[in-house]
């Protein structure tokens, strides 16, 4: 039979596992990521206004990053008592994985700006934090988006090593292709919608990026 | 709307002593300049006016209150504030900018912005610009919004930082010339820092000399700071040229001219239509004239076109263009000379900063007026 076939047979036996795998998976991808970037605010604030915690912090962030996603699924249920087989493994360690990647990003974006405007904007009455939701956060957006991008993308292939730990996921039609002997079908299915999952959650915070920064495009147009 | 430094000191935790015990008053509705070479505290000086910067010691009031009386952000509305390169808002449109203050106090977004829209148009910039992000005008563009901006709230102070030294010296000219007919029409209270001391003396109402180590080295009128520098510092940083670049401080209207017709050193004006064409000598050749002047013109021009001329003399015409007499080198020396004894005569009598300037206007209503 040809993979066509295959895939279309896998779909209409399997189809309603392939979609709750998919649901699943955009949950276990976005959760993580939505909690890491509100984390991320204050954390690379702090990086930026108090010299002393840049160091650590951004240390801490590329050491966590280092750690293989696997090894970390199997260390959390031992440090939050949660059952090996508990989601919240893997929601926790993407959002850690997450974490470290926006909060380097946030922090460069809040020391891209020119301080100059900051101090025009205290100048004008703003108390700091009207003028950082106002003033600092937009001007820091370009960075922090792209940071974003990458953060996400990285986090929806991640999700899929969680199936080798028995959490639903995409990563289940690899594991399952596997047992049945490298069968292409559900590893293609698979495959072919994790990276659409991601091109998606890419396009839309772009889409976002476009409407939040439209001064960025400005100068170019002069 | 005065506002008053009362032995204001600023020292850095490193030690440096930024400002040196500052005592001054900027009056109301008039520009005061500080002006120094960099590292004299000037700046600094400026920052505690709105409390960017915290004096040491001392005290810094405006209208007679403290400026420690309200919290800082309240006060700040209260305070127009412009900066080098404008500091505009990047990520807002012009008009956005210029609504800032206003939206802070509570003003509606549309209130705001339709007042804006009004500023935009007095400091001369089209309403086609108004959508625009600030990296799409020009700097001297910006720095007009900057000032839309600080004027938005209607404050009664404005502190102005360097407000024209990241433009052209063309586009500075006609920011500078707008900035004192925009000031004529509102009477504010300002504070201008610059390190340019022609700037200083071209705008200022009164100009304070700062001197290294935060010391406050004169305050003065431009003309007296041009006439009587207190000490050598403050000579040297005026420059070179000091007699004649104080001419700028006279008017022309109390020169006596001559016939226009009379032959100067040889030489006969051209006059085609009643407008100046040059000098004509004793072989029929035409030589080029310098320009002319109009009794509204400063001394300083006057000076300038008889130095240029090939008679020694300058040309004046009346408001209609139409030539109406010359003035020969003696004859403005001469008026340079009985400007001089007069005011030498008014310092002695212990005259205060004022009087010296309206003496000399006044002299010149009554010339012109004979």
């Amino acid at each position: 039979m040809s993979l066509p076939g295959d895939i279309a047979d896998y779909l209409s036996v399997n189809g309603e596992a392939v979609r709750d795998s998919l649901i699943q998976h955009l949950w276990l991808a976005l959760v993580p990521v939505v909690i890491a970037f509100v984390l991320s605010l204050p954390l690379g604030w702090a990086v930026v206004r108090f010299g002393w915690v840049r160091l650590p912090i951004l240390a801490v962030s590329s050491v966590v990053y280092t750690i293989p996603s696997l090894a970390l699924f199997l260390l959390l249920p031992g440090l939050l008592g949660t059952s090996i087989l508990d989601p919240l493994n893997v929601v926790v360690a993407l959002t850690v994985y997450s974490l470290s990647l926006l909060v380097r990003s946030t922090a460069d974006g809040l020391a891209s700006i020119d301080p100059a405007v900051v101090a025009s904007a205290t100048a004008m009455g703003y108390r700091p934090l009207r003028r950082w939701f106002a003033v600092e956060l937009p001007l820091a957006l370009p960075v922090v988006l792209a940071g974003l991008r990458v953060a996400t993308v990285a986090n929806v292939s991640m999700v899929s090593v969680a199936a080798l730990i028995g959490i639903d996921s995409l990563g289940q039609l690899f594991t399952r292709g596997f047992q049945l002997n490298f069968y292409a079908a559900p590893i293609v299915i698979g495959l072919v919608l994790s990276v659409v999952v991601a091109f998606v959650f890419d396009l839309a915070i772009v889409v976002a990026q476009r409407r939040l920064t439209p001064w960025t495009r400005a100068g170019a147009s002069r | 709307m005065a506002i008053e430094f009362d032995q204001v000191s600023k020292r850095y935790p490193d030690g440096t002593l930024a400002v040196d015990d500052l005592t001054l008053t900027a009056p109301s509705g008039a520009i005061t300049v500080f002006v120094g070479p960099s590292g004299c505290g000037k700046t600094t000086s400026l920052r505690m006016i709105n409390r960017m910067v915290d004096p040491t010691s001392g005290a810094i009031r405006i209208d007679g209150v403290d400026v420690t009386a309200q919290p800082a952000a309240q006060l700040r509305r209260r305070i127009g504030y412009v900066i080098q390169h404008a500091g505009l808002f990047p990520h807002r449109t012009v008009v956005d900018n210029v609504a800032t203050v206003p939206v802070l106090e509570g003003v509606s977004r549309a209130e705001a912005r339709k007042r804006a829209y009004e500023l935009l148009e007095r400091v001369g910039l089209s309403a086609a610009l108004a959508e625009r992000y600030p990296a799409q005008l020009s700097g001297g563009q910006q720095q007009r919004v900057g000032v839309a901006r600080a004027l938005a709230a209607d404050p009664p102070v404005m502190l102005m930082d360097e407000p024209f030294s990241a433009v052209d010296p063309v586009v500075r000219e006609s920011l500078q010339a707008e900035f004192l007919r925009l000031q004529g029409e509102l009477g504010k209270t300002i504070v201008m820092v610059t390190h340019d001391i022609d700037e200083a003396i071209k705008l200022g109402d009164h100009v304070a000399v700062f001197a290294e180590g935060g010391r406050l080295a004169q305050v003065a009128t431009p003309e007296q700071l041009l006439a009587a520098p207190a000490d050598d510092f403050v000579a040297g940083f005026v420059g070179r040229d000091r007699g004649y670049r104080g001419l700028s401080f006279a008017t022309a209207a109390e020169l006596s001219v001559e016939p226009a017709g009379t032959e100067v050193a040889g030489l006969t004006l051209v006059v085609d239509d009643g407008r100046p064409v040059g000098w004509r000598d004793g072989t029929g050749r035409v030589l080029a004239s310098a320009g002319a002047f109009t009794a509204a013109d400063t001394l300083r021009a006057a000076a300038d076109l008889a130095l240029l001329s090939p008679a020694g003399a300058a040309v004046r015409v009346g408001a209609d263009g139409r030539v109406d007499g010359i003035v020969r080198h003696a004859a403005i020396a001469e008026v340079i000379r009985r400007r001089q004894v007069e005011r030498i005569a008014v310092e002695g009598a212990g005259a205060d900063d004022r009087s010296d300037v309206e003496g000399s206007s006044e002299l010149g209503e009554r010339v012109s007026g004979a």
